[in-house]
């Protein structure tokens, strides 16, 4: 007897005869990559003979900006004394709550559902309402991105700095006077500054913030900047995906970039 | 004129299978069309759902070659040549028979909405950026693909304790409402489950009328229950000034 296709169940079954299975796989294998290469660099800040791979000149990766490395980091067990594990948390803690990879990560890597109108194993669900909960806090790790966007924009004004004296044998600023120039790695830093102020100013809690939470009434009299602004995030927001994407794979080419700069396996192309 | 293979299902609440039909198909044809020919000419007693022919009444969703829409609005022309064409009813609500489900269980979750309630002293005279916003969410009609697809209901079955995606856009219409003096948040949270919710956006995905039920309505209200309950510094403000 034919199995009953209305009443059957059970993980991956479908009628769906598109190539549902590709949007699931291609988010394991960039986010699976991403996060094997961030783990790899921030454990790895540091080349056979002490130089920085973090930075080089003025370019500095964003793995590890704002930069701080405290004694007491050195004391830890040596996997773990990276100045990057006292930066990384703050975009983690950003993106893995953020809404949108929230949806990519559920769909992919928890198969919950693994695509619409896709079985899924039947195993006790429960939603955002018990281990889930803690993705209702991804407002406090916005308003640390919002920081992010300061800093990185700053980074990249930094990379305009240059050293005089030149780079050190460590990868360093040499001290001494600085001026004035343009490299490929300032334009690939200051637009993963740019790329980051879109993802995060797109956000979903920010866009509650600045005016999603009131209801609008005679918003032109009584609401005009908020309202504004929410506008401005709507827009934002209608592309979070893209930008959430997009500045991920730019976040972590800038610091390969940089770190390719430092181990000496490509020359930073000076404009001016 | 093209031949097409189609496989419908044919049941009622005791169970069912695909049967098989050929069926001439000719230019501009919908999906509705074809069900309707194989009942005029093959098989009389097939059932199905539908009112307007035109996607605005939201009858006759059912899922093609496992896809939930709306036949009316699913053109032959976007399946290959030669291509075998299946035609389900929504699996998430009991069959009646054939094509047509019992959606009446919608009806009785949208009871228990608190309808529109107008603040005290409220301004009547209101401008267009101040409907914009909810207007979206009227657009909806009531075809319930969402509440199908949704896996909530669909492979967890919690009707018991989660409204649906349909219902938060009902609910968003309202709490967003300009006018409207009522705060929802609680029964949103307590008694529709909106923390069952992942937001994987499948409802938004098969929506007919485009209402971006996750981004604008869901999100939004979730975003409005965090305030409430799980904000820690907006709790403990609330405990040392009382508002
Ligand atoms: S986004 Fe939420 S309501 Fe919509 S289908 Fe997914 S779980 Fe259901
Ligand atoms: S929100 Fe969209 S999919 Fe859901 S019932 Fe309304 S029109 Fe249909
Ligand atoms: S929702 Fe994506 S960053 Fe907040
Ligand atoms: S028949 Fe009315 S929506 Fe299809």
């Amino acid at each position: 007897m034919s199995i009953d296709v209305r009443t059957k169940r059970g993980l991956f079954f479908t009628l769906r005869k598109d190539a549902w299975w590709l949007e699931p796989l291609f988010y394991i294998c960039l986010f699976g990559g991403f996060v094997v290469y961030t783990t790899w660099a921030a454990l790895n800040p540091y080349g056979p003979h002490g130089q920085h791979y973090y930075e080089w000149g003025p370019y500095l990766s964003p793995f590890f900006s704002p930069f701080f490395n405290p004694d007491w980091l050195h004391k830890l067990p040596a996997l773990l004394a990276t100045p990057a594990i006292l930066i990384l948390w703050a975009p983690g803690g950003f993106r893995g709550t953020c809404y949108y990879y929230r949806k990519a990560y559920y769909r992919s890597i928890f198969a919950d559902p693994p695509g619409c109108a896709v079985g899924e194993s039947c195993v006790k669900y429960q939603g955002e309402t018990k281990f889930f909960l803690f993705q209702n806090l991804h407002r406090y790790f916005m308003y640390v991105a919002l920081l992010f966007i300061a800093i990185l924009s700053w980074d990249g004004i930094a990379a305009m700095i240059w050293p005089a004296n030149g780079i050190a044998a460590d990868n360093s600023a040499m001290a001494g006077p600085h001026r004035f120039g343009v490299g490929v790695g300032t334009l690939i830093m200051c637009l993963n500054a740019y790329l980051l102020g879109g993802y995060t100013l797109g956000c979903h809690a920010f866009r509650h913030l600045v005016g999603g939470g009131l209801d609008f009434l005679h918003v032109k009299k009584n609401n005009p900047i908020r309202f504004a602004l929410w506008r401005v995030v709507t827009k934002l927001n209608e592309r979070h995906m893209e930008w959430a994407l997009v500045s991920m794979i730019w976040v972590g080419l800038t610091d390969l970039y940089i770190r390719l700069c430092a181990m000496g396996v490509i020359h930073d192309l000076r404009i001016f | 004129m093209s031949k097409v293979h189609m496989r419908v299902y044919r049941g009622n609440s005791e169970g069912g299978q695909l049967k098989d039909y050929d069926v001439d198909v000719e230019e501009g044809m919908v999906v509705l069309d074809v069900i309707h020919k194989i009942q005029a000419t093959q098989s009389s007693d097939l059932a199905c759902r539908w009112n307007c022919k035109a996607g605005k009444c939201g009858s006759c969703s059912a899922e093609v070659n496992g896809k939930p829409r709306l036949m009316c609005m699913t053109r032959m022309n976007t399946f290959q040549a030669g291509e075998t064409v299946t035609v389900t009813p929504m699996k998430t609500f009991p069959l009646l028979k054939d094509l047509a489900t019992d959606v009446s269980w919608n009806y009785e979750v949208n009871k228990r909405i608190p309808p529109f309630t107008p603040r005290e002293g409220a301004d009547w005279h209101w401008e267009q950026e101040d409907a914009d916003r909810v207007q979206e969410f009227r657009k909806c009609i009531e075809c319930f693909l969402c509440q199908n697809t949704c896996h909530v209901l669909r492979d967890h079955d919690q009707m018991g304790q989660f409204a649906g995606p349909r219902f938060f856009v009902r609910i968003a219409s309202l709490e967003m409402h300009p006018l409207d003096g009522l705060d929802r948040t609680e029964i949103l949270k307590n008694e529709h489950g909106l923390g069952f919710c992942n937001i994987t956006k499948c409802c938004t995905e098969v929506c007919p009328e485009d209402i971006h039920i996750t981004d604008n309505a869901i999100i939004p209200l979730k975003e409005r229950v965090v305030d409430k309950y799980y904000d820690p510094l907006r709790l403990l403000w609330h405990k040392v000034f009382g508002k």
